[in-house]
């Protein structure tokens, strides 16, 4: 029976980090904890020397592994990125999810893989659940930015509400642009001139 | 209809040919439909690269050479097609050590590498630590360079971090890192941010230093030569445009956008014109060439800089140098850049290798149309790289 893997999660969101933990028991008896902050994080990992390093693709600190994948000689372990170099497959896929893992020693693939495919499951979740957020307060924005530029034609031009919101319409109809950038523009430059 | 072709960057002045390249137009021209992708952090974008998920990136000058040494990556081999910027980066120390070294009698001039080198290490002669963005870096290579120069043992004695710029006011704050090499604004938002000072522009150790590359798979430049040719030249132009002081104003409202830098369009016009605020006083100086797009042949993927970068991380990590320095020169794709640059009008030097520093003056060099000028690019200290000899 080889030894239980221990994992560390980076990841600053408590809930965020427990629902991987917990996705991460569910697939296997792992050793798995968490770190949330990111000062001396190269530092933590090495004290606690890992099997695996779990952490979001989208975070800046993902640069600091890659000196921890470095620090212990390049030549005498190489050290795998992502998941392994043999499976592009799961790296891929991992890429996508918008994790990745940090093999901290030379793993056997089948060890790994029921830690990735848990991970890559919650993260996939995490990334729809992101890009969801976005969308809607890029829609707000975008509202409010119409509704500015409106506001500017219906008081430069004496134009009623329906009347404003028909000629940005037009205007980006004629460009062949996106409504919100015809009224970003027309607020930018009303900001330039007053 | 324009061919889809993504590229990926990470949010700093220096992608400005990317982005310019999309929004002023240079792509459409090409038949590109430039799709821009930001990434969090240098590791991501290579391996977004390496695994296809986009096909070129704007990336650290030594992070394909490290990838060929085998350093770090998925063992893909990245081509380097040609040179995005050169210079941009600032050294900083924290306010503690620049209290020390102004009571030990630095002035802070901002220009002399050999004595500002002597007082940090006068102030602080062991246990130096520095945060730079990435291991395999231009500013990390400035770094050593500089320190090395100076008589210290690089990289035994110094050691140094990895801090993503964004976090680096913050590990200064915190007593993580005693100074820093970073590029802009992030310097003057340490410098703002009451954290440190900055004591030096990366010009002052070396003059044109190549900084930031557009990066593709090796394997990508073969199979798609029309794609490629046609990202090349969208980029070039970009980089032209760039080039001319005129459009700096533009070029900062553009960047400044959400989709890309989300930062005031004042910050990245200061960047772009070399201006610098070096303490908390809010005294600024101007640095010539701080960030240079065009002028003086900075866009030429020259095969020397490839070897040079390769000879130094063989130095620091053992690895065999003259093995290094032909993977390094292998992926400096000059022979791409004659290639598909030749239907535009971009000047190109006789020679693809050069000897790296040795030029202290901007000096005319032969080419097709005898206008071309290369930069001066010597290093503070002398030091010139022979790409021939044998080490």
């Amino acid at each position: 029976m080889p030894e239980k893997l221990s994992i560390i999660v980076v990841e600053a969101d408590r809930e965020r980090a427990l629902l991987i933990v917990d996705s991460l028991r569910e697939a296997g008896d792992f050793d798995v904890a968490v770190i949330s902050e990111v000062t001396g994080l190269s530092r933590r990992i090495s004290e606690m020397n890992p099997d695996v390093v779990l952490i979001d693709i989208s975070s800046p600190s993902r640069d600091m592994l890659e000196e921890l994948a470095l620090a212990s000689g390049p030549m005498d372990r190489p050290v795998a990125l992502f998941v392994d170099h043999d499976d592009a497959g799961l790296t891929r896929s991992a890429i996508e999810a918008g994790v990745s893992a940090y093999v901290v020693d030379g793993l056997r693939p089948d060890r790994i893989k029921p830690i990735m495919d848990a991970a890559i499951a919650r993260f996939h979740m995490f990334s729809q659940m992101r890009a969801e957020l976005k969308a809607t307060r890029q829609a707000l924005e975008e509202r409010k930015i119409i509704d500015r530029a409106k506001g500017l034609l219906m008081k430069a031009k004496g134009l009623d509400e329906d009347e404003a919101y028909a000629l940005l319409r037009k205007a980006a109809m004629d460009q062949g642009v996106k409504l919100a950038d015809v009224a970003q523009s027309l607020v930018t430059a009303a900001g330039l001139l007053s | 209809m324009s061919a889809p072709l993504s590229a990926g960057f990470i949010p700093l002045v220096d992608a400005a040919p990317l982005v310019i390249a999309r929004e002023i137009g240079f792509a459409e021209e090409e038949g590109l439909a430039l799709d821009l992708r930001p990434a969090a952090s240098w590791a991501t974008l290579r391996d977004m690269v390496s695994h296809g998920q986009v096909e070129a990136a704007h990336m650290l000058a030594p992070m394909p050479v490290a990838s060929a040494l085998g350093l770090g990556g998925a063992g893909v081999r990245l081509d380097v097609l040609q040179v995005l910027s050169v210079n941009g980066n600032a050294i900083g120390v924290s306010t503690a050590l620049a209290e020390v070294m102004r009571a030990a009698g630095h002035s802070f001039d901002f220009a002399d590498a050999a004595a500002a080198g002597r007082a940090l290490l006068a102030a602080r002669p062991e246990g130096l630590r520095i945060g730079v963005p990435f291991p395999f870096s231009g500013h990390a290579e400035l770094l050593y360079h500089w320190l090395g120069a100076l008589g210290f043992a690089v990289p035994q004695a110094l050691s140094v971090h990895t801090v993503p710029p964004p976090l680096m006011a913050d590990a200064l704050a915190a007593g993580e890192v005693d100074a820093f090499c970073v590029g802009a604004p992030w310097g003057t938002l340490a410098v703002e941010s009451g954290a440190g000072e900055l004591l030096l522009p990366g010009t002052a150790i070396r003059r044109f230093a190549p900084e930031k590359v557009l990066a593709v798979r090796h394997d990508w430049a073969d199979a798609e030569p029309e794609l490629t040719g046609r990202l090349m030249r969208a980029i070039w132009r970009a980089n032209r445009w760039l080039g001319q002081p005129q459009n700096r104003t533009t070029a900062s409202e553009i960047l400044a956008r959400s989709a890309y830098l989300d930062t005031p369009a004042e910050l990245i016009e200061r960047a772009l014109s070399g201006r610098l605020i070096v303490s908390q006083k809010g005294d600024m100086r101007t640095v010539p060439r701080y960030l240079e797009f065009f002028e003086g042949a900075a866009t030429f993927p020259w095969r020397s800089t490839g070897a040079l970068i390769a000879d130094r991380i063989a130095a620091r990590t053992g690895l065999d140098r003259p093995a290094a320095q032909a993977e390094g020169r292998r992926v400096f794709r000059s022979d791409l850049y004659r290639h598909h640059l030749a239907r535009t009008t971009a000047d190109m030097p006789g020679a693809s290798e050069r000897l790296e520093g040795a030029l202290a003056e901007d000096t005319p060099v032969a080419s097709p149309s005898g206008r071309l000028t290369l930069a001066a690019d010597s290093f503070f200290d002398g030091f010139i790289f022979d790409p021939q000899r044998k080490t």
